[in-house]
C-alpha cells in the first residue's frame, strides 16, 4: 500500500453566488444543489460541483424513472446478474452465459449522426466486455423522422455509416435491428444499440472494488476535452441552439476499442483483476464513484497520472471528460506488471492513477492540491429520487367500420413499399453481419437473428422490437405488445426466449402526460414479462426526447435473447415449394393503429390491437414445440402490416409464390391482431390435430411465381420484391 | 497442412479463418503475432486474414505491411512459400509489393457487406484447385476498400499471364477494374482476394460454397 502523502491543501471553494449560478448551468435544480451543499457542509469546488451535477443528472441517476423501473420483474432461475451492473447475464447451458444490454445514444446522434451512433455502439460494447464477455453480436433499434425531409436522410445516412463504421471495424457482426419512421422523431431520432456477449458463467467480472491500498488502474485511450458534460446534455430537452452542443459529442475510435477488447479479455484470463468498470457517461467520475461506492470503499485518484491527450487539462475537465475507449480497473496487489505487459503488447495506455482507501470518500488530487473530497455513501443514497406526477393517456375511441378505398392487392403493393415495411437491405448491406463466422440467420432470413455460440451446437436468437404508434395510443398495451413481439420473434426461430433488455425512450418526465406514459409502459411490460417468463436483466432510460416542446412517440424498445440447444433446429422465413401454409392464432381484423389504416386510409386512429398474454404464451409454446419436433419448414410471426404482408414477406424471402385459399375483407388481410404465426409445414392436418384447442387454419400452399388470392387475383413475387427493395435506395441514393 | 495465421492490431477475421482451415485439414493453424520476427519452420501456408489493421486509418494494409513479421513473410514468399491474403490481407499483400495493384475505395463510397458471385478463372493453383475451372461460387464481402485497380500495363500483364484467379461473376459491386476479385503471383503461390470464402464453410452457417478453397489447400499439402 502506497503511503499517503502529507495532508494536502484544498483548492479554493467557489464563491457562493458563483457556485449557485454554475450549479444551475450544470443542470442541478435548486433543491438538488442545496442537498449537495448539505452533504459537503461547505461550498463546492468546481470539480466537486461537476461531479455532483453529472452523478445526479437524469442520465446517471435515473431520478425520474427509478420508482417505476423497480416494478419490473427481474428474476428467473436462469438470471445470473440482473439490472444494476454494466449488463445483464443469463445462463444458456453448458456452463456458458449470455451478457447483454441495450443503450441509447439519441441526443448525440441528432447533433452529430456519425459519431453519435458510432460511440453508441462503442459504449454498449464496453458495457458487455467489461463483464468479461466476448461480444458476439450487435443489434440496433432506430427511429427517424419523416423520410421526405432532407435532414432525415442526412441523419439516417450518418447513423448507418456510424454503426457500420464502428461495428465493422471492431469485428463484431451487426446481425439485426429495426427501423421506423415517424414525424414525431423529426428533431429527435432514436439510436438504441444492443450488444450480446458470451462468457463462462463462473467468470463474471463486476465493478465492486475491494481491498484497501489496491491500485486503481487506467487503461485504453488518452483523456481529452471531448464529451465534457455529455451526460448533462442528454438530460435536457433540445432547443434551437442544440447544434452548438456539438463539442459535447465524443469521437469514436473503433480500432482502440478492438485493442481494448482483446487486451481486457487477455487480462481477464489471468487472476489479476479485482474489479473493472468502463468509463461511459460521466467518464472517470462515474466509474470511480461506482467502483469505490459499490465496494463500500474510498478512493484517491491522482489526476497528474491520467494519460492526457491535451496539455493543461484541469481536474474538473479530466473528471468529466467522456473520451471514449477507456476503462478503470482495480488490480490485486503486485499484479500491475502483469496488466501493464498485456496493455503495452496491445499498444494501449496503462497508468496507475490511484488506490483504494477505507475513508468512504472520493479524493481527487491534482498538482499537489485536493480538487475534490466527497463522501461516497450520500452521493448515492442522497441522490435525488422523484415521484413525478402522472397523467393517464385517455383511451382511444373505437375505430368503427372503415371502408377499403383501394382493394386488397393494390394495398399490399403500397404497403410493402412503405417506409416502415420496405426492405432494409440498403442498411444491412453496410453492416458486416458475418464476421466471427457464426451468424446462421442474418437480417431478412428469420424473425430473429441466430448466432451460434462458437465451439458448441448452441445458438442464441436475438431481436429488437417496439411499435411506438401502439404505445402512444395505449402505453400499457403497447409496451406489453413490444415485449410480446420480441418473445414471438425469438419463438418463430425455434428458440426459447429467456430475457430482455429495455431501452425506455420518452419525452420530458416533468410533464405528467409523459410520466404517465412511462408508468403505464412499465405496467404493460411487467405484465408481459411475468406472463411470458421473460424478465428484464438490463436496461437504459432516455428521457427529455423533445425538441422545442414536441415529444417523440413513447418508445420502450425491447431487446430479447433466447437460446436454441441445437442450431440445426432453427427455422427461417423462406418457405419451400409445395409447403402447406397454416395460420396459428385468431384473426378479428383489428385495424386500429394498423399500418394499413395509416398508409392506405390516411389515419392514425383507434386503440392498438389488444394483447392477450395467455394466448401469446399458448400459441408461442405450441409453435416452438412444433419447430423443435421438426414439423415446421418456415415460420414468421404476423405483426406490422398484418397477415397478407407477412405472407408477402415469406414469399419474397423464398422467391416462391403461393396459392392462398383463405379469404376475408381488408380487416382479415391487414388487421394487426396479435399472437399469430404463419407456419409452412409438410402436413397441415397433423399440425391442426396437434394444436388441440389452439386455433390453426389452412391458408393455402406455397408454389409458383405469384402470390394468388382466391377470387382477388394475383401479383408476381418479383413485382412485390421490386417495389419492396426500391424504397430505401430511391430515398437515399436517388435511384 | 501446416499453416499459420498472422494477427495484426485490428485483425478481426482470424478466428473465422482458423475455423475454415481446421475444418478442411483437421489441423489447427498457428496464430502468430505481428511483432514476431520469424515464422515457424516447415510451414506450408501463411495467411494474412481480414480486419482493420491499424484501424485502416492510413491506407488499408499500409501500416501492417511494415510490421516486423512481414520481412519474414516476404522471405517465405521469395523461397516459394504459399501466402494467402483475404480482404485486409489482400490489401497488405499489395502494400507489401507481393502482389501488384491497389485496393481503392468502393465505387459507391459505401461499405459493402453482402454476398457476391465469384467465377474461378483458373483452377490450377493450390488455392483454387478445389473448384472446377469456370465454376461460380458465392461468398460474402465485407469491405470499404475493395475496388481493385492497377495501371494499364499491369492489367495487360495480369490478363495476359492469366494471373486473375477470381472475377466477380455478375454484379461488380465495388467497381474493380475488369471485375477482378482475386489475383495470384506469377509463380501461383501468393494469392489475394477481397471476399471471404472462410465465412462459407459450414452448412448451418453461411453454406459451404467457400469450403473447396480450404479442402483444396488441405489436399494439396496433405500429399507434400
Amino acid at each position: 500500500m502506497p503511503p499517503d502523502k502529507p495532508a494536502m491543501e484544498s483548492v479554493p471553494q467557489l464563491a457562493p453566488d458563483e457556485a449557485a449560478a454554475l450549479a444551475q448551468r450544470f443542470g442541478l435544480k435548486p433543491d438538488e444543489y442545496a442537498r449537495a451543499l448539505a452533504i459537503l457542509g461547505r461550498a463546492p469546488t468546481l470539480c466537486e460541483l461537476g461531479i455532483f451535477s453529472v452523478m445526479w443528472s437524469e442520465h446517471c441517476s435515473y431520478k425520474s424513472s427509478r420508482v417505476w423501473l423497480k416494478t419490473l420483474p427481474t428474476k428467473a432461475p436462469w438470471v445470473l446478474v440482473g439490472p444494476g451492473e454494466n449488463a445483464g447475464v443469463i445462463a444458456i447451458g453448458d456452463g456458458l452465459a449470455a451478457v447483454f444490454k441495450m443503450e441509447s445514444h439519441n441526443h448525440p446522434s441528432f447533433i452529430e449522426p456519425y459519431s453519435g451512433a458510432a460511440t453508441g455502439v462503442g459504449g454498449i460494447l464496453r458495457d458487455v466486455f467489461t463483464m468479461g464477455a466476448r461480444p458476439i453480436a450487435n443489434l440496433n433499434a432506430l427511429r427517424f423522422g419523416d423520410p421526405a425531409l432532407p435532414i432525415t436522410r442526412r441523419i439516417l445516412d450518418g447513423v448507418v455509416r456510424g454503426i457500420g463504421g464502428y461495428g465493422n471495424c471492431v469485428g463484431v457482426p451487426t446481425v439485426g435491428g429495426e427501423v421506423n419512421f415517424h414525424p414525431a422523431y423529426n428533431g429527435n431520432p432514436l439510436v438504441n444499440a444492443m450488444t450480446v456477449g458470451i462468457l463462462k458463467a463462473d467468470r463474471i467480472f463486476t465493478a465492486a472494488a475491494t481491498g484497501v491500498g489496491n491500485p486503481v488502474v487506467y487503461v485504453g485511450s488518452k483523456t481529452g476535452r471531448d464529451g465534457i458534460h455529455g451526460a448533462t446534455m442528454s438530460s435536457a430537452e433540445f432547443d434551437a441552439d442544440s447544434a452548438e452542443k456539438r463539442p459535447t459529442v465524443q469521437i469514436g475510435d473503433p480500432f482502440a476499442e478492438k485493442l481494448l477488447i482483446e487486451a481486457c479479455l487477455e487480462l481477464m484470463a489471468t487472476e489479476a483483476i479485482v474489479a473493472i468498470q468502463d468509463m461511459g457517461a460521466a467518464g472517470l467520475t462515474s466509474s470511480g464513484v461506482e467502483m469505490a461506492g459499490r465496494g463500500g470503499m474510498g478512493v484517491v485518484l491522482e489526476m497528474d497520472a491520467v494519460p492526457q491527450r491535451e496539455e493543461g487539462m484541469s481536474a474538473y475537465e479530466m473528471m468529466l471528460s467522456e473520451s471514449q475507449e477507456r476503462m478503470l480497473m482495480v488490480l490485486k496487489p503486485g499484479q500491475e506488471h502483469v496488466a501493464e505487459a498485456i496493455f503495452h503488447k496491445w499498444e494501449l495506455d496503462f497508468a496507475v492513477i490511484g488506490h483504494l482507501t477505507d475513508t468512504g470518500m472520493i479524493e481527487i488530487r491534482h498538482r499537489g492540491m485536493i480538487e475534490a473530497l466527497i463522501p461516497l455513501a450520500p452521493l448515492e443514497s442522497e441522490a435525488p429520487l422523484y415521484h413525478r406526477p402522472t397523467e393517464e393517456t385517455p383511451r382511444q375511441p373505437e375505430l368503427g367500420p372503415v371502408a377499403d378505398p383501394v382493394g386488397i392487392l393494390p394495398a399490399l403493393k403500397t404497403l410493402v413499399a412503405a417506409p416502415d415495411l420496405c426492405s432494409r437491405r440498403w442498411i444491412w448491406n453496410q453492416y458486416d453481419a458475418q464476421v466471427g463466422g457464426q451468424t446462421a440467420k442474418r437480417p431478412g432470413q428469420a424473425d430473429a437473428a441466430v448466432v451460434r455460440v462458437e465451439g458448441t451446437k448452441r445458438a442464441l436468437a436475438m431481436t429488437t422490437d417496439c411499435t411506438p404508434r401502439y404505445v402512444l395510443a395505449d402505453p400499457e398495451a403497447g409496451a406489453a405488445q413490444a415485449v410480446a413481439e420480441a418473445w414471438r420473434n425469438i419463438t418463430a426461430t425455434g428458440a426459447l426466449p429467456l430475457a430482455i433488455t429495455d431501452n425506455m425512450n420518452f419525452g420530458n418526465p416533468e410533464k405528467p402526460r409523459i410520466m404517465g406514459q412511462f408508468a403505464a409502459a412499465c405496467r404493460g411490460m411487467a405484465a408481459a414479462c411475468v406472463a411470458l417468463d421473460f424478465p428484464v436483466v438490463s436496461g437504459n432510460v432516455s428521457l427529455y426526447n423533445e425538441t422545442e416542446g414536441r415529444p417523440i412517440l413513447p418508445t420502450p424498445a425491447i431487446g430479447g435473447v433466447g437460446v436454441l440447444e441445437d442450431l440445426a433446429q432453427a427455422v427461417g422465413l423462406s418457405w419451400p415449394d409445395g409447403a402447406a401454409l397454416v395460420l396459428v392464432g385468431d384473426t378479428a381484423g383489428h385495424l386500429g393503429q394498423s399500418l394499413w389504416l395509416r398508409e392506405i386510409a390516411g389515419r392514425e386512429a383507434g386503440p392498438p390491437p389488444p394483447v392477450d398474454l395467455a394466448a401469446e404464451r399458448r400459441h408461442g409454446d405450441f409453435v416452438r414445440a412444433q419447430i423443435l419436433a421438426g414439423t415446421v419448414l418456415a415460420c414468421h410471426d404476423v405483426s406490422d402490416g398484418g397477415l397478407l404482408v407477412a405472407l408477402a414477406e415469406m414469399a419474397m424471402a423464398a422467391e416462391i409464390g403461393a396459392q392462398i385459399t383463405a379469404c376475408g375483407d381488408h380487416g382479415f388481410w391487414f388487421g394487426e391482431d396479435q399472437a399469430r404465426y404463419i407456419l409452412a409445414v409438410h402436413n397441415a392436418p397433423a399440425i391442426m390435430l396437434a394444436a388441440g384447442p389452439i386455433p390453426v387454419s389452412l391458408l393455402g400452399y406455397a408454389g409458383g411465381t405469384t402470390l394468388e388470392l382466391a377470387g382477388l387475383g394475383a401479383i408476381s413475387v418479383a413485382e412485390l420484391s421490386a417495389v419492396h427493395e426500391a424504397t430505401l435506395p430511391k430515398l437515399m441514393e436517388g435511384y | 497442412m501446416k499453416s499459420a495465421i498472422i494477427i495484426f492490431p485490428g485483425t478481426n477475421r482470424e478466428r473465422d479463418m482458423a475455423i475454415a482451415l481446421e475444418r478442411a485439414s483437421g489441423q489447427r493453424p498457428a496464430m502468430l503475432w505481428h511483432r514476431d520476427s520469424a515464422l515457424p519452420a516447415g510451414l506450408d501456408l501463411v495467411v494474412l486474414p481480414g480486419g482493420f489493421s491499424y484501424g485502416d486509418y492510413l491506407r488499408c494494409g499500409a501500416m501492417a505491411a511494415q510490421s516486423p513479421i512481414m520481412a519474414a513473410v516476404r522471405d517465405f514468399a521469395a523461397r516459394g512459400g504459399h501466402v494467402l491474403g483475404v480482404c485486409n490481407g489482400f490489401q497488405m499483400l499489395c502494400e507489401a509489393g507481393l502482389l501488384p495493384g491497389a485496393l481503392l475505395k468502393n465505387a459507391s463510397l459505401r461499405f459493402l457487406a453482402q454476398d457476391c458471385a465469384l467465377r474461378v478463372e483458373r483452377a490450377d493453383t493450390v488455392f483454387t484447385r478445389g473448384f472446377r475451372q469456370g465454376a461460380v461460387f458465392r461468398a460474402t464481402m465485407a469491405h470499404g476498400d475493395g475496388n481493385y485497380f492497377c495501371d494499364a500495363e499491369t492489367l495487360a500483364r495480369l490478363e495476359g499471364e492469366r494471373l486473375v484467379a477470381l472475377r466477380y461473376a455478375d454484379a461488380n459491386l465495388n467497381g474493380s477494374i475488369n471485375a477482378i476479385a482475386g489475383v495470384v503471383s506469377p509463380n501461383l503461390r501468393v494469392m489475394g482476394l477481397m471476399p471471404h470464402p472462410e465465412n462459407s464453410v459450414d452448412p448451418l452457417v453461411g453454406g459451404t460454397d467457400g469450403l473447396p478453397m480450404f479442402t483444396g489447400l488441405a489436399e494439396a499439402f496433405a500429399t507434400v
